[in-house]
């Protein structure tokens, strides 16, 4: 018991990355109807400039805390900038283009951050400075750490912001709006300029959020992490129905949790016939699944709530 | 406009008629009658290919070859060498196969097509083995610093080296390591599921099994992962005393942070893959204690190895990582191959590497029947204080031979070992002492 409780916490804390980066993904498909590719690259970006700032402070005495916190700080306006920046470059000028041109920027701005990082950060791997505390608390048998229960906790504090954000505010109607029909949003007096750049500050600013939690959890950053990490929250958002909020985080958390118990059960449920190497194969089988079932994934019905 | 152009292509076509009919006519030369005509030129440009991967998450040790070959290369150029009566300049080709199998080969068909006179690389195993067959068609040495995978030698091609003992020997050693002087019952084994991976733990196994210790649990992961969490937990559940992993550096460290914070109380075995400094630095304080082997012998005890850290570290300002000294030593047996043959033609030093008997700064290099390195002597490692410790040397190497009387003590247990190796990694000792020598002197 205390082995499926640890999946489950294993699962959940994968799932929270998950989500959070998915968000990203689904606001701006939410809005656009395109599928910004470069945005594991604004989650990768994020965490090395986090992680810089963080090398710089980790001796200066302050607390471990404080100082990821500081790093933090510094990561979020940076892909802020980012995120707008990419916006303007690459997606505006081909806003009326066919929808393939959009999608073939987007490969390549990821190319040109992956590469751009690269050259600034090195290839060599940037381990994280141990300073946040490290061992484990033990919960039923299971282990957890306080960055974990932060993590999750975190994930979910942004995502319940995110959602009063977008139903309870004016930008937020705005952004629906614009989601519903850019040209009339447009006609009603919303500037779509500004809320199609506002989608992609918030977004990014999330993906340094989670940049952050993905190289302190697992004390690794790399100018490669955002390539896979923004396939799964791809996957992700795409399970529970891309371009809704609450569906890029019920996604999230499902596949963190799919590929957690998949590892860990799929070989004794098969009796040894796959082993955990078809993780990913049993994640993006239950997608399958999911779409053959609901085409628009678990909760991409409601249009209407789409931000 | 048109008629030309319809008619060279007439030409052409009817000129591939000729050829795809005139199989029963003899070939036609080989394209070494060239090189005769070549000597009244002043100089020959040699091409040297080399691959690895420079982006993705192994770029780290993929440019860490690439210098070890170039600084070869330059230091050969700076020798203003002759062969075969022609001044030669060598010219590296550093391509990116990104450690992915069709990449190499795509990249081994650029290099055929640049026509190099041969190729140190690839990196990985599994970029290695499909990219081995097409330089093998087209005749063209290959030395590949890293690639351990046993099946890269045993497909039968004449044109495929190495300069580092391949699996077999390294899984062998670790297992009898792991079930002997560790003395694990419990074994729990995770690969990453690459050619290089999944070989060298499936190697690991047999001993491991032979050694009398039960597997436990066989997991999987690849070699971009960095969340290993699930399989871990997994393995915790099965209690095991010995974590063997499969892989890279990139994986074990986060894996065994992940294993520390989740309490697998396991010691970690590592081959040649997490057998850097980079796991360290990945690692942190989980790496205390876990184990690595790595082919030949430790840096400081190889013949030239602290004047090639040296060298190397002022050249490109950095730090070693793993595998550049055996890039530099592959791409030292070719040069020295060309020099005996006194010909850069792949098909006139081909004949020549089979003779190889190359100091280098790994060890001294020779080839068996097959292109393995002869006597490839496996050393063991464990993790103390932030940094790779030497636990002992196993095999051929020199620095072995006269080792602390320690060593003596762990002799008898040695002995499974040196039987499953051939009987020749006995006499090879005292052979292979020489050039260590004058490494005790620096």
């Amino acid at each position: 018991m205390d082995i499926f409780l640890q999946q489950i916490i294993n699962g959940l804390v994968l799932g929270s990355i998950y989500a959070l980066v998915a968000l990203g993904y689904t606001m701006v498909y939410g809005i656009m109807g395109l599928i910004n590719f470069a945005h594991g690259e604004v989650v990768m970006i994020g965490a090395l400039t986090a992680l810089t700032v963080i090398k710089l402070l980790a001796s200066s005495g302050l607390p471990g805390t404080v100082v990821v916190l500081i790093g933090l700080l510094a990561a979020i306006p940076v892909c802020m900038a980012l995120g707008f920046a990419i916006e303007r470059v690459a997606y505006r000028p081909l806003r009326n283009a066919p929808r393939l041109a959009p999608l073939i920027t987007a490969i390549g701005v990821s190319i040109v951050l992956q590469q751009l990082a690269m050259i600034f950060w090195g290839r060599n791997y940037h381990a994280f400075p141990p300073i946040l505390p490290a061992t484990a608390r033990e919960i039923a048998g299971a282990q957890i750490t306080d960055l974990q229960i932060a993590i999750v906790l975190i994930a979910a504090l942004m995502m319940a912001g995110l959602m009063l954000l977008v139903n309870r505010t004016r930008l937020g109607r705005a952004m629906r709006a614009t989601s519903e029909n850019p040209q009339i949003a447009g006609l009603m007096g919303v500037n779509i300029n500004v809320i199609i750049s506002a989608t992609f500050v918030i977004g990014s600013a999330l993906a340094a959020v989670a940049g952050v939690m993905v190289s302190a959890n697992y004390s690794i950053a790399h100018y490669h992490m955002g390539f896979i990490l923004g396939l799964k929250a791809f996957t992700a958002a795409v399970l529970g129905g891309i371009g809704n909020l609450g569906g890029a985080m019920l996604g999230g958390l499902l596949l963190g949790l799919i590929e957690s118990l998949g590892a860990g059960y799929i070989g004794d449920l098969t009796g040894g016939f796959l082993g955990s190497h078809y993780q990913d194969v049993f994640a993006f089988f239950v997608l399958i699944l999911v779409l053959i079932f609901r085409p628009a994934g678990l909760m991409g019905e409601k249009v209407a709530e789409r931000a | 406009m048109r008629s030309p152009v319809k008619t060279i292509s007439l030409a052409v076509a009817s000129a591939f008629v000729v050829f795809g009919c005139g199989k029963e006519e003899p070939p036609p030369p080989p394209p070494k009658a060239e090189q005769p005509a070549q000597p009244p030129k002043p100089t020959v440009t040699v091409k040297i290919g080399h691959s690895s991967p420079l982006t993705g998450p192994q770029a780290h040790l993929g440019k860490d070859n690439e210098n070890g070959a170039r600084l070869a290369i330059e230091e050969a150029n700076a020798k203003n060498m002759e062969i075969g009566g022609a001044k030669v300049k060598f010219d590296l080709l550093g391509e990116d196969d990104q450690a992915d199998p069709k990449q190499g080969t795509t990249v081994a068909q650029k290099l055929i097509d640049a026509k190099v006179n041969g190729v140190v690389g690839h990196l990985n195993s599994g970029t290695t083995i499909p990219a081995s067959r097409l330089y093998s068609d087209a005749g063209i040495p290959q030395i590949s610093p890293s690639a351990t995978n046993p099946k890269y030698t045993q497909q039968g091609f004449k044109t495929a080296y190495r300069v580092m003992a391949n699996d077999e020997q390294q899984g062998k050693v670790l297992g009898g390591y792991a079930t002997q002087q560790l003395a694990g019952k419990k074994i729990a084994i995770i690969d990453d599921r690459t050619a290089y991976g999944q070989g060298v733990a499936d190697e690991f196994e047999k001993a491991a099994k032979s050694g009398g210790a039960a597997i436990v649990a066989r997991e999987f992961t690849n070699d971009k992962a960095t969340d290993f969490a699930a399989i871990l937990t997994k393995v915790k559940s099965r209690k095991p005393d010995i974590l063997m992993y499969g892989g890279m550096d990139a994986q074990a460290g986060p894996m065994a942070q992940q294993m520390k914070k989740l309490g697998v109380k396991a010691k970690m075995l590592m081959a040649d893959g997490g057998c850097t400094t980079e796991f360290h630095k990945l690692a942190g304080d989980a790496a205390e204690g876990h184990y690595c082997s790595l082919p030949g012998v430790p840096l400081d005890k190889m013949p030239g190895g602290t004047a090639f850290k040296e060298k190397y570290a002022k050249r490109f300002n950095v730090d070693i990582q793993l595998y550049a000294p055996y890039a530099y030593d592959a791409a030292n047996v070719m040069i020295d191959a060309m020099k005996r043959a006194n010909s850069v033609e792949p098909a006139r030093y081909l004949a020549e590497l089979p003779k190889t008997a190359f100091g280098g700064v790994t060890a001294r290099i020779a080839f068996d029947e097959k292109g393995d390195v002869k006597d490839g002597a496996i050393t063991l490692y464990q993790a103390k204080g932030g940094k790779w410790e030497t636990l002992e040397t196993i095999g051929g190497a020199a620095p072995a031979a006269e080792a602390k009387p320690a060593d003596a003590a762990a002799k008898p247990a040695e002995a499974p070992q040196a039987e499953a190796r051939p009987a020749d990694a006995k006499p090879a000792a005292p052979a292979a002492a020489a050039p260590a020598q004058p490494a005790e002197k620096k």
